[in-house]
This record gives structure tokens, sequence and C-alpha cells, in this order.
């Protein structure tokens, strides 16, 4: 903080003019069409606005109208880089609204596929937030990876970033053949590849200085901003929907939840590697034990739940994503709502740039790990 | 052989033509420019197919493959895409200027040339004596046509990023002149053709006198072509494109150009000054060679090239692998680090050249051959030079930690934390109904 009362003092003793500059909607590096707003005195940041809505599509309006099995492929265009984790939340919410008793397989199958999305969305992160700070291979190395996980997906769901995965009750299909065998070359394979990525980033000294002490939130602040995800638990806060309200299979499964210390853009970024290798056990564990049955739920031909308020939320890859419904008995939903992790994230830049250069805006913008299509909705 | 004896052949064909005077001192030198100019281009086209190639081999990928087999000729297809492409001008623009700053970053990078000696005889253009003063004179005109291309774009990024330049290539390039300092008490002389003399004469690379001196003058020469890790002037993720945001079709090429010449001058001194220029490694004997005088000045060339060569590939090889410094640590880097380090470097290169002088004759002991052509130094002398520059090392490790022990960067290992994990307990199942029912209900 002591860098904001510098810049303060520097401008009223010089009067200096400051600069406004319009970071995006077309920059490199503001992960789609965010529009930041930052006031510069030199290159420090002393104010800094957001302004979203470039991707504007109105989902929770468009939900309205449609019924609720038509909804769910609308729901996974919201974070399109991971479509599997917020179709799950979606059914999940309608098929906890019903009562429906989804078999175990499909519990299993759905925790599996949402942990490969975590880590697809986290390698993702990975590579464009190096790349931001500037190593660029990274970014190619995190994609031959994620490209492993993308032909599952293929394999399973018939697309690769779009991919429709769930149905109200269940599965659309049953795994593939050779689903386990795919699942389990990719958990053999993966510890070496994120051991790579560690050697070239986390002992670097050039990271460690763009990374350590940029962009700090204390506990409590990442608490009353409502952050959620890797980017509360970076603070230090143990919080995990995972554990906290376990949904789909994950009751069964040991895991650990990665914390951090400082709250900064190097916590963070510790946190997002450790979980992918806990996601990686997760995977693990779940295709060990995956239990044989049916994957679909009896479910009825019209789906109309009871009259009420339901609120269903899922530890997705960026944070707490929440689906809040209020049903009036037909089959179309009254109102829906979207809890958006990366909305709500993104509440915290301000507070983490001020007093910081325009090059640790950027890295902000990326340990934030936001993504467009979810925040403008 | 027929090529080999070209020289000649044109030479007795120009005398035919025009006296002795004018082939020897306007038509040869206009013959050398243009090959230097040409041979550089290529050289400069051939930097960026290579640069795609190696990049793409680092980040398991193919890099350029259609155009040519293997893609060869992707550097022609592009240099054709950006001559049609739009020459683009913003309205805003201070038109005069904004058309002139990309010829001043080409001629500053390519005139540096004239001095470079790719090898013997024919193969320099001008052997000034002050080949080193002019090479850093000339390079640091290149810093203008950023700014002034900066200035001119009317842009905020642009503006930013021309500011970056400027404070970064001065605070460079004094570490870069201090760093060269070195070299020169070996050779004693500025003439680059001077140098490579006297790493002949005494028939050891100045690399192994100069190790500190080598890796400052190369992280200077990286930071001073605005090269990654220290290319925070076109940084991409934070300025869009820095300096040349506005800038599209040739000019843009013309900056690019520049860039890469700029890259190739910085090698080709690195060559001259530490690494033996076109000599042959541990060979120099050829230099009597009667009768294939042509094919040794060649064979010199590419010997120079490999060289400057292999500097190129560390240079990709960092770009590739490092994250990008913050303006602020850069120049940390630039003061703290490399400006200490290359005046500590002078003192003891100057302080070990005195001992080696002085122990000349004391017991009998024989170190200095002869210093008219540079500093030629007996067996003795070398192990006794080379042993103070690995001495060197840690001296000067040793009094940077020292001048550095408080601040942030130094201590950022002990920065560097583990993160806790926690196995949370299980708690209640999901999905609870809220409770109140809202009102409003159509």
């Amino acid at each position: 903080m002591h860098q904001v009362e510098i810049a303060t003092t520097r401008q009223s003793l010089l009067d200096a003019p400051e600069m406004t500059l319009n970071m995006g909607p077309q920059h490199p590096s503001t992960h789609g069409v965010l529009r930041v707003i930052l006031k510069l005195d030199g290159e420090t940041v002393i104010d800094l606005d957001c302004d979203v809505g470039y991707l504007h599509r109105g989902m929770e309006k468009i939900a309205e109208n449609r019924m609720y099995t038509m909804i769910a492929p609308y729901w996974d265009r919201l974070d399109y880089i991971a479509a599997v984790s917020n179709g799950l939340v979606w059914v999940e919410t309608v098929e906890q609204m019903m009562g429906l008793d989804v078999p175990k397989r499909a519990h299993y199958i759905r925790t599996i596929l949402t942990e490969l999305n975590r880590i697809a969305s986290h390698l993702l992160w990975l590579g464009t937030h190096a790349m931001d700070i500037g190593a660029v291979t990274i970014l190619l190395w995190a994609f031959r990876e994620r490209e492993e996980i993308l032909k599952i997906f293929e394999r399973q769901f018939g697309a690769r970033l779009t991919c429709h995965a769930w149905r109200v009750g269940g599965m659309p299909n049953d795994a593939y053949d050779g689903f386990v065998e795919d699942c389990q070359r990719f958990v053999d394979n993966f510890p070496k590849r994120l051991d790579e990525y560690e050697t070239v980033l986390s002992e670097n000294r050039i990271w460690l200085s763009r990374t350590v002490g940029i962009g700090i939130i204390s506990g409590e602040d990442a608490i009353a901003i409502g952050l959620s995800g890797p980017a509360l638990r970076g603070s230090g806060v143990a919080w995990d929907i995972r554990k906290s309200r376990p949904y789909a299979a994950y009751a069964d499964m040991d895991f650990e939840v990665p914390l951090g210390e400082n709250g900064d853009t190097y916590d963070r970024y510790l946190v997002r590697m450790e979980e992918m290798r806990q996601s990686r056990r997760i995977i693990k564990q779940a295709i060990e034990n995956l239990p044989d049955g049916p994957v679909n739920a009896k479910v009825p031909k019209l789906i109309k739940p009871p009259v009420g308020d339901y609120y269903h939320s899922i530890e997705g890859p960026k944070g707490e994503i929440g689906c809040y419904l209020v049903s009036d008995g037909t089959q179309q939903p009254w109102r829906v709502r979207v809890r958006p992790p990366c909305f709500i994230n993104l509440q915290a830049l301000k507070q983490m740039c001020i007093g910081h250069l325009v090059a640790d805006v950027v890295a902000i913008i990326g340990t934030l790990d936001i993504v467009l299509g979810e925040i403008d909705r | 052989m027929f090529a080999l004896a070209a020289p000649t052949i044109i030479d007795n064909l120009l005398l035919k033509f025009f006296s002795e005077q004018t082939v020897n001192y306007v038509i040869w030198p206009l013959i050398q420019v243009g090959l230097v100019v040409v041979i550089t281009t290529g050289w400069v086209a051939y930097a960026t197919y290579l640069e795609r190639k190696i990049s793409a081999f680092m980040q398991a990928r193919l890099g350029p493959m259609r155009v040519g087999p293997w893609g060869l000729l992707q550097p022609i297809a592009d240099g054709l895409k950006l001559l049609t492409k739009e020459d683009f001008i913003p309205e805003n623009a201070d038109r005069w200027i904004f058309f002139v700053a990309p010829y001043i970053a080409v001629v500053a990078a390519f005139i540096t040339l004239a001095v470079v000696p790719f090898g013997p005889d024919w193969a320099v253009i001008t052997d000034v004596n002050i080949g080193v003063l002019f090479v850093l004179a000339v390079s640091s005109v290149g810093v203008l046509a950023l700014i002034l291309a900066g200035w001119s774009s009317n842009s905020k990024y642009a503006l930013l990023g021309a500011l970056r330049s400027s404070a970064q290539m001065v605070s460079y390039e004094v570490s870069m002149g201090l760093a060269i300092i070195g070299a020169l008490m070996f050779a004693r002389t500025l003439s680059m053709s001077g140098v490579v003399g006297a790493q002949a004469s005494d028939k050891i690379w100045f690399f192994f006198y100069q190790p500190i001196g080598f890796v400052i003058f190369l992280i200077s020469g990286i930071a001073e072509n605005n090269r990654a890790p220290f290319d925070l002037p076109e940084a991409e993720s934070e300025l869009v494109a820095g300096f040349h945001t506005e800038y599209s079709g040739f000019r843009w090429s013309l900056f690019f150009m520049a860039e890469y010449a700029a890259m190739v001058v910085v090698t080709a001194v690195a060559t001259t000054l530490y690494l033996g220029g076109w000599y042959f490694p541990f060979v120099y004997r050829f230099t009597e060679a009667r009768g294939y005088h042509t094919a040794y000045v060649v064979i010199s060339l590419i010997v120079f090239l490999a060289k400057a060569g292999l500097l190129l590939y560390l240079y990709f090889w960092l770009r590739w692998t490092l994250p990008r410094f913050r303006y602020d640590q850069l120049m940390d880097l630039g003061w703290k680090w490399m400006l200490p380090a290359a005046l500590i470097n002078i003192v003891v290169t100057a302080l070990g050249i005195g001992v080696v002088q002085g122990l000349d004759g004391v017991r009998g002991m024989h170190t200095i051959v002869s210093i008219s052509s540079g500093l030629a130094l007996t067996p003795t002398g070398k192990i006794i030079t080379v042993g103070i520059g690995i001495a060197n090392l840690f001296l000067t490790a040793g009094i940077l930690s020292l001048i550095n022990w408080r601040s942030r960067d130094f201590n950022l290992k002990k920065q560097r934390r583990q993160i806790r994990l926690v196995d949370l307990p299980k708690g209640k199942p999901a999905v609870a109904p809220v409770e109140t029912v809202s009102e409003a209900r159509p």
C-alpha cells in the first residue's frame, strides 16, 4: 500500500497530469472483451475501473423462456473453458428439485469428467497466465496436455470445447469403450508434464519477481468481496465445496485442498498447480472404483419441479458456480440466476491492482482466471 | 574453382573500363557493401525462419511447413505479403516523423555492419581504427527511431513503449560499453580487425580472459535489442505492440528487420570481441595459406557466421524460455547488477594485467611474449590471467550480493513458499431448498 501513497504524493507535488489508458476491449491479454479503464501516473496504476458487458447474451432471460432440458446446452456456454462443470451445476440443480435418484455410476463418470475439465481449465489458465508474463512456450506445452483431455471429451460427447455433457437424471450415453484406458493413460502421463511446467516456472527468478507480492488480497478481504475457488484458497481460506457440500461422487473421494498463505499471484499459481495434482488423484480413484450399472435415473417425460426456490452450487475450476432457480410448477423456470465465479472474482481487480504497474495489471488479470463469456453472460 | 577465382576475373574486366583508382576505391567497395547488405538481409530473413523453427522445436510443434520444402520459402512469402500490404498512417500521427522513424531504425542497424570484420581481407568493408566505438555510437542511434516512432504515432501504448525503450537502452548502453573495456585492455586497440588479430596472435579467445565481460555484454546486448526477456518496449501482452503498435505493412517490417539486424550486429560484435572473430577455433596458421586465398576468406566467413549463429541460438533459446521482466526490475538489473559488475570487471582486469606484467621476469618467470599486437602472453601468463578471470566470477558474485543483500530480488528464493495441503472434513449433502418462497408469483 505504501506505493499508493508515493504515487498520490508525487502527483500532488508535481501536478503531473494523469493518463487514462483504455485497456481493451481489444487487447491481447484481457482474456476476451474486458475493458479496463486505467488511470496512470507514469506506469503506476492510481485508479482502475472495469467495463464489462461486451459479450452479453442475456442467458438468464433466455432461460426463462425455455424448458428445463432445453436450457442445459445454453448453460455450457457460460464459461466455455469449463463447459462440463457448468453443465453439471444445471442438471444437478434440476435433479435436486425433482428429487431424482441418480445412479452411482453416473456420479462417478461425472466426477471424472468434471475433474478432467478442471485440469483442462487450469492448463489454459497456466498457459495464458504464463504468456501474459512473457513465457510463451508454456502455452504450447499446456495445450499439448489439454489436447489429451479434449480428445477424451470428443470421444465421449462428440465435441471438444462446448460439449453438452449431461442430461437431467444422468448421462446421454454410458462411457465409451476405452474410456477408462484413456483416462488411465492421461493419469499416468500427467505428473511428468506438470513437473516440467514447474521446472520452468516455480523456481524461475523472473517468474518469482513477477508474481511474489503482486496482487495481494487478504483472507478477510477475499471473503468480504466474495471470492471463491483458487482465488480464495490462495489467500488461505479453507473453503472448497467439494468438501463442504459434496456433490456427485466427491464424498467417496480422498483428496486434499491446497491453501496459500499471502494471497499473492504466486500463491494462487501454486494453489492451481497443486489442484491439478489433486484432480489427477481424484480421477485415479474414480476410475479404479468405477461401479457398474445404469447411468440414468428414471426421469419423468415432463420435467415440472415443485414450486419453490432452489440454490445449488459446485466447485467449478474458477470458483463457486451456482444456480438459483425459482420454479412456479410449470415446465419453464420462473427466474434463473447464475452465481458467476469470474464476475465476482473480477471485483477484486481494483483492490489488487492499485499501486502496481501496468505490467502487473496484466499478471493480475491472468491470475484471476476470468472468462468473459461468464462475466457478461 | 571458377567461383573462387571470380574476383580476379572481375577485377581484370573492370580495369578495362575504369581507371585503377576508380576500381579500387569506388567500385569494389560498392560491391562489398552490396554483398554485405544482401547477405545480412538474407541472414536476417532466415533468422526469422530459424527462430520460428527453433521455437517450434521447443514448443512441440512443427513451425512453418507449407511454403516450400520444410517451409524454407516462408521468409520470402512473408516479405512479399508485407510489401503488398496497405501502408496505414493514423490520422493524428505526426506524418513526417512517422515516415522517417523506421528508416532510422534500419539504417542505424545496418550501418554498423560496415566495421564488422566478417572475415579477412575483402570480407570487411572498412577497418576504422575506432571500430568498437563506432559500433557503440551508431547502435545507440537506433533508440532515436523507437522514441520517434512511439511519439509520432500519437497512441498511448506506443508512447509508453517509447518511454520504456529510451530508459532501457540508455541504462544498458552504459554497462555494455563498460563491459567491452576489459577485452580492449587485452587487445590494446579499438579497431575490430585489430581485436581479432590480437586474439589470433595471443592464440586464445578473450572469452577465457573475460568471462564476466562476455556475460555482461551478452545480457546488455539482449536488452539493447529489446529481445525477450527484456522486450518491454514491445511487450505484446501489456502494450499490444509497444512503439510500433500503429505501424503496418512495409514500415512495420522495417522495424522487424532492424530488430533482427541489430541482433546480428550484437552477436557479430560479441563474436569479434570474445570468440576469436573469423578464426577457426584453435587453428591460427591458415593465415599464410597462399594460392587458396579466396577459399580461405570464404571459410573464414562461414566460421564467423557459425559462431554468430550459435550466439543467435542463445538469443532464441532465452526468448522462448524466460518470462518477461517488469520495467522497474529491468532498471534494477541494469543499475544494481550489470553496472557494478562491469565496473568490478574493469578494476580486476586492470589489476590482473598489472600483476601479469609485474610477474614478468620475477624469479625467471616469463609471462609476456610481446605487446606489439595486443597482449600476447606465454602459457604461464595465460594460466594466471584465466585464473584471475575465474576468480573474478566469484569476486563479482560476492560483491554484488554484498551490494544487493537487502534487495527484494536477491531474497526471492527465501520468499518462495510451499503451500499447505489440508484435508477438510466432509460436510452436509449438497442441495438444500431455500426456505423462503418469493412472494411475487404469476
